[in-house]
């Protein structure tokens, strides 16, 4: 079994990350990676035969702080808001140098209409730096059961 | 085809004018089905996929034309073959998978056999067993192939056609189109991606969206915002003498400013907003032309798309008459360096479903399909640039979308 504490920890950053994405609070998303942080959206499909393309692929902690200030600031999307469901994560490795971890999740889109969907599932395969004395992504891939997306994906998963 | 009686009639336009279209279109499942068969079943050419995915003998790729599954294949003696996925038996799917490779196709319900040329080859106890049952004496496995089509490839992408009408794929496309298609599929491409964007809305919205220029700067604030791209740039629409394709450039051209979209009042002028990792504005001059943006869109539902060093392919599949699926297969080229296929991938953030300057595109045909709704007895109106379908070199101009609808009636005789 894993370590309860380390379990605990990645459970925790996982509420805190699904917090703030469903709660409209998009300028903190990026305060969850390291410096030098990743975060790429795949697809099951592109995954398995190994291609590079991400839906969103942002190579820096930079990049995430644009895709934030191109949401609120350029991009046009009706209303919307997400509620994550993420499961209990599955730790590959945890060391000095980072957790490894494989956590489900699932996303509902919930439109200023009232119309509700399962909007996106998958796992997120996460490399966990410790900064100070708190978990951070270092790596963060989400991969998509779907290869289909619904009208867009304006808010990051 | 259809026939008979219960032919559905197009809906009227009400009048000779390209810039005016009844909504009705959008709606209509009569409509609908009219284009299955006189448009994607027309002479025309539907886009399938890349040759490269069906690069050795025995491989095969699942593609679609409107709604119908399309198996593509390179037989055994190398030659591209394109047929229904459907047995001739009862109907059923044969190949169940996107992509493959097979010496046969086999139905998994009867287990009915087709060579890779679409010939019948087996028929499970085609004698019966034991002298008992079996198929008629007169039963010719000859005349129960699959359902072939007409196959063409043009500079590696895979265009298929169910009328023998179809004119050969060069002359189709014209001049002009090949050229601005050979333009950016120079040398051997590789697949960086792939992945499809729902829109829930008529196919017909995507193509007038795909060919409208005026809109670009206007609803895609990230463009203006970013100074990628103004209307202001120097640029060109071509639309070909069909109406059908059409292309629209432009080229970089720095002292322009925002002269023009403050006076109009339109949203796109904001210059207060900067990128903290500018490295997706970087462009490399991949062609040597200076051409920065380059769409092109090939009658029915195929378009290419160069946006800087983002190059993707885009496959319109109707699903009905308000929702269609947009597949989307993101390429760079086998001879991309480390340094430029991570380029390409950042500057991916720019397209696709979660697309800086295209997400909009997965909603504004929403935005109409709901608009319109229950309004059939109106049209939507599109003058800007006059109510002819010809090149110009204003981007502010309705002139492909006009082309579009050119195309179309002439197919539908409406």
């Amino acid at each position: 079994m894993a370590d309860p504490e380390t379990l605990l920890q990645v459970i925790d950053l996982h509420t805190r990350y699904a917090a703030v994405l469903d709660n409209d609070r998009l300028e903190e998303w990026p305060d969850f990676f390291t410096d030098e942080g990743t975060y790429r959206i795949t697809t099951k499909a592109d995954a398995a035969e190994d291609l590079p393309l991400g839906i969103i692929y942002c190579n820096s902690r930079k990049m995430m702080v644009d895709r934030i200030t191109s949401t609120r600031e350029a991009n046009i999307y009706e209303d919307q808001g997400y509620r994550h469901i993420i499961s209990a994560p599955l730790i590959l490795s945890a060391g000095e140098a980072g957790v490894e971890a494989e956590t489900g999740f699932a996303v509902i889109r919930i439109m200023h209409t009232g119309e509700t969907m399962l909007f996106a599932s998958g796992v997120y395969r996460d490399k966990i730096a410790v900064v100070g004395d708190v978990l951070k992504f270092a790596a963060k891939t989400v991969v998509l059961d779907s290869n289909k997306v619904d009208t867009l994906l304006a808010i990051p998963l | 085809m259809l026939n008979g009686a219960n032919t559905p009639e197009s809906v009227t336009f009400p009048s000779d004018s390209l810039a005016e279209v009844p909504y009705e279109v959008f709606t209509s499942p009569d409509q609908y089905a009219l284009e299955t068969d006189q448009v994607f079943k027309g002479p025309v050419w539907n886009y399938l996929g890349l040759a490269q995915e069906v690069s050795e003998p025995g491989d095969y790729l699942v593609s679609a034309i409107a709604e119908i599954s399309i198996i593509v294949v390179r037989n055994l003696d190398g030659e591209l073959r394109a047929m229904v996925n459907r047995c001739a038996h009862r109907g059923a799917l044969l190949c169940l998978e996107r992509t493959g490779s097979a010496r046969k196709f086999s139905c998994v319900y009867h287990a009915w056999a087709y060579d890779l040329n679409g010939n019948l080859t087996n028929v499970a106890f085609e004698k019966g067993i034991k002298g008992d049952g079996g198929m008629p004496e007169n039963f010719r496995k000859e005349d129960y192939g699959l359902r072939r089509i007409c196959i063409a490839e043009f500079a590696g992408l895979l265009f298929g056609s169910f009328s023998e009408d179809a004119p050969d794929i060069e002359d189709y496309l014209g001049p002009e189109i090949c050229a601005r298609i050979k333009r950016v599929l120079h040398k051997p491409v590789r697949i960086l991606g792939r992945n499809t964007q729902v829109l829930p809305n008529n196919w017909k919205l995507y193509m007038e969206n795909v060919k409208d220029s005026y809109h670009a700067s206007i609803l895609h604030l990230f463009f203006t915002t970013f100074r990628l791209n103004r209307l202001t740039q120097s640029g060109e629409i071509i639309v070909d003498e069909s109406g059908g394709h059409h292309v629209s450039y432009s080229k970089i051209d720095d002292d322009q400013d925002n002269t023009h979209y403050q006076k109009d009042d339109v949203r796109s002028h904001s210059d207060k907003v900067a990128l903290t990792d500018p490295a997706i504005l970087r462009t490399f001059d991949e062609f040597n032309d200076g051409i920065t943006l380059q769409i092109l869109t090939v009658f029915p539902g195929f378009v290419l798309q160069q946006v800087q060093n983002s190059i993707a392919l885009r496959q319109i599949l109707p699903q009905g008459p308000d929702k269609t699926d947009l597949a989307w297969t993101y390429i760079g080229f086998e001879d991309d360096d480390v340094e430029m296929r991570e380029h390409r991938l950042v500057q991916n953030n720019m397209v696709g479903p979660a697309g800086y300057i295209s997400m909009e595109d997965g909603a504004v045909g929403g935005f109409i399909q709901r608009g319109i709704t229950g309004t059939g007895e109106d049209a939507s109106i599109m003058m800007m640039g006059g109510e002819k379908a010809e090149s110009q070199t204003s981007r502010v101009t309705e002139a492909s979308v006009r082309g579009f609808w050119k195309k179309y009636r002439a197919l539908l005789g409406a």
